[in-house]
């Protein structure tokens, strides 16, 4: 059972062969990359082709490593004991499962996703180490050790936005999505829109990496972000030839909104186009 | 087993420890990859290098290791018997590209001359139109335009040699490249910074949870409040200066980086005019205007400067005194006018303190921007910080 690019999703041949043998030597695998490269699409797209349940775990600055094992209500437990309800003297009942339980108790193998690990705080990959090593964690309220059944397979994403301690990275395999070339981008084109005109795709794009290339830009668009913008040209039935018009003194695209997210750009990309019209002059 | 690469990379400063060795041959057993250098490559990258920084390092001694591999004296054609080899090859032809063979004359010829071109050649080849090598239009090669062509090397769609030889990922190797987590000590001190400058606060969800747990015996808990947002400017020195330095800095830079949601930095020689850099290149395009700087940043705004306050004096106080360009203002005024924006600032200098006093530029410097230069050592940061949430 292998993992390849699927009818909705375009894996390159290093990608696969990541997943492939985190998949064979159960680790998890760490993804890096780019924001909008397709990072937690990859976790949803292994799930779907495996046949098998998607569990994620979104990160936030507040995480606790904790909260995904398990969170022992005891506010519930207190105002049940002072109600009388049944069962207050069991803590089991009071007991919340976290992502890593719920994915360590599935009757089958699961893909566990735990998206943007580098949200949380620094000391939260450290907190997790036995548990992705061992597969199992200890519960102090009930005295029990939670063991998985069957591994599940783990994807952990990253943006960069902090270091992770080494003892955690020796556990993972790591993978660097590196930014598509433009065959590889034709070909995520064509899965999203498989009958796009081909003369719109070049044009678009052309000026895509165009203005990828500028200096100065602040942020990049990405993949997803192409995928957007094709979306909105499509729906707006822009012709090829308005992109093809390649008149410097209009250097800002059409429906730009789905491409550049950040007005300083704008600002840029209008400054460029004055100082053309002005060398033109 | 693999020993000499696993040597190798370690050498060319890439941390690979023992577990990923084992890991490597345990995906190896596993048939992962089998008899493919390119996924071989692949396979290795991704269990060894666990930082795309490290991508490049990696590439080169990889690179370095497998053509040393490669000349071993393993010709396919001494092991394996060579009909065999030319009926597969055959196989795989189109009837044009067979009839271009006969061009040539026949394919023994070609494998002939083929043989003759690689025993003269000694080194690794790219373009031109004789040598076996990558993009040029010799018949012998990868990537090239003679038609009747022989391709040295397979895999998907690119030639193996070159997906490592292309250094794709040496931009990411040269921001920073020394790990943080040694430098436990100074992130110690900048995190305290982060989160300092806010009283206790009452934690209500932490209350009510220690009373449920206490079956309902108030127990107050407090908490230190998170703050994380402040602003930090980093304006490194990279004159020539500095280049004894560049260690502690990156090592500071990593550090800062990971503890500051809100890190801008830009880069000055010498001393701070009228532009600053944003990369090391130095050219015009990627710098920004200093004044762009100070209308975008707020005046809360963390400033911390990191040079050696090395400089000739006149760098400081007069027009024209830059080394590299005719500046219009002293760096002196630019100074000023960091300083009285951003009141809350301190200068990292990575000499030795007893030294400073030897340098009269540092002596101008202490006049225009106050006592507030530090030693980058954890010692000196911490004073600094300390100097920064007052």
């Amino acid at each position: 059972m292998t993992f390849q690019s699927t009818d909705t999703y375009v894996a390159t041949s290093d990608l696969s062969l990541a997943v492939n043998a985190a998949i064979t030597l159960q680790r998890p695998l760490l993804i890096k990359g780019e924001p909008g490269t397709g990072k937690t699409l990859l976790a949803e797209e292994l799930a779907r082709s495996l046949q098998t349940r998607l569990i994620t775990w979104h990160i936030k600055s507040t995480t606790k490593a904790q909260q995904g094992l398990y969170e022992y209500d005891a506010v519930s437990r207190l105002r049940d004991s002072q109600l009388g309800v049944e069962g207050v003297n069991d803590v089991r009942n009071y007991l919340r499962k976290g992502k890593l339980w719920e994915a360590f108790e599935s009757g089958e193998r699961v893909v566990l996703l735990i998206d943007e690990i580098d949200k949380a705080d620094i000391e939260f990959p450290n907190d997790l180490l036995q548990e992705l090593d061992r597969m199992e964690f200890y519960v102090y309220e009930t005295d029990e050790t939670i063991r998985a059944r069957h591994r599940p397979i783990i994807v952990i994403t990253s943006n960069n936005e902090k270091e992770l301690p080494d003892a955690f990275l020796r556990r993972c395999f790591f993978h660097y999505i590196v930014f598509p070339d433009a065959a590889t981008l034709e070909k995520i084109i064509a899965v999203h829109y498989p009958d796009i005109d081909k003369a719109l795709v070049d044009e678009a794009l052309a000026m895509f990496f165009q203005l990828r290339d500028l200096p100065n830009i602040k942020k990049k668009p990405s993949t997803s972000e192409l995928i957007d913008w094709l979306k909105l040209l499509l729906a707006d039935r822009i012709p090829a030839s308005a992109l093809r018009e390649r008149d410097p003194g209009k250097a800002i695209p059409p429906l730009y909104g789905a491409l550049i997210k950040n007005e300083q750009d704008v600002q840029l990309l209008e400054r460029l186009a004055f100082m053309h019209r002005r060398q033109s002059r | 087993m693999l020993i000499g690469l696993f040597n190798a990379v370690r050498a060319a400063g890439v941390p690979v420890s023992l577990r990923e060795l084992l890991d490597l041959h345990g995906a190896l057993k596993a048939h992962v990859a089998f008899a493919d250098q390119e996924d071989f490559y692949e396979l290795t990258r991704l269990i060894w290098v666990k930082d795309e920084r490290h991508y490049d390092r990696f590439d080169q001694a990889f690179g370095a290791w497998w053509q040393g591999v490669a000349s071993q004296p393993l010709t396919p054609g001494a092991v394996i018997p060579e009909d065999w080899l030319r009926r597969d090859f055959m196989r795989q032809l189109s009837d044009e590209e067979k009839a271009a063979i006969e061009k040539l004359g026949g394919l023994d010829a070609l494998m002939e001359a083929f043989r003759q071109r690689l025993a003269e050649q000694k080194e690794r080849h790219a373009g031109g139109n004789k040598w076996i090598g990558t993009g040029g239009s010799s018949p012998f090669g990868s990537g090239g335009f003679h038609p009747e062509g022989i391709r040295v090397g397979q895999g998907g769609n690119r030639s193996a040699v070159k997906v490592w030889d292309k250094r794709q990922f040496r931009g990411l190797a040269d921001d920073a490249e020394l790990g943080v987590r040694n430098l436990q000590m100074a992130l110690r001190r900048l995190r305290r910074f982060a989160r300092h400058g806010a009283q206790e606060e009452f934690d209500l969800g932490g209350t009510i949870d220690a009373t449920a747990r206490d079956a309902g015996l108030l127990n107050v808990k407090m908490r230190p409040e998170r703050r994380n947002a402040i602003k930090v400017l980093l304006l490194l020195d990279i004159g020539g200066s500095m280049d004894d330095h560049v260690n502690a800095c990156e090592q500071l830079f990593t550090a800062a980086r990971g503890e500051f949601k809100r890190l801008t930095h830009y880069y000055f020689h010498n001393c701070v005019y009228e532009r600053l850099w944003q990369g090391d290149g130095g050219t015009y395009s990627n710098s920004i205007s200093t004044m762009e700087v100070l209308r975008t940043h707020p005046p809360d705004t963390r400033l911390i400067f990191v040079g050696d306050a090395a400089m000739a004096p006149y760098e400081i106080t007069h027009t024209g005194g830059s080394v590299e360009h005719n500046n219009p203002e002293p760096g002196g005024i630019w100074l000023q006018r960091l300083a009285a924006k951003f009141p809350r600032l301190a200068w990292l200098n990575p000499m030795p303190q007893d030294s400073w006093n030897y340098t009269v530029s540092n002596r101008l410097i202490t006049e225009i921007l106050g006592p507030r230069m530090f030693e980058l050592t954890p010692n000196g940061i911490e004073l600094a910080m300390r100097e920064l949430v007052r």
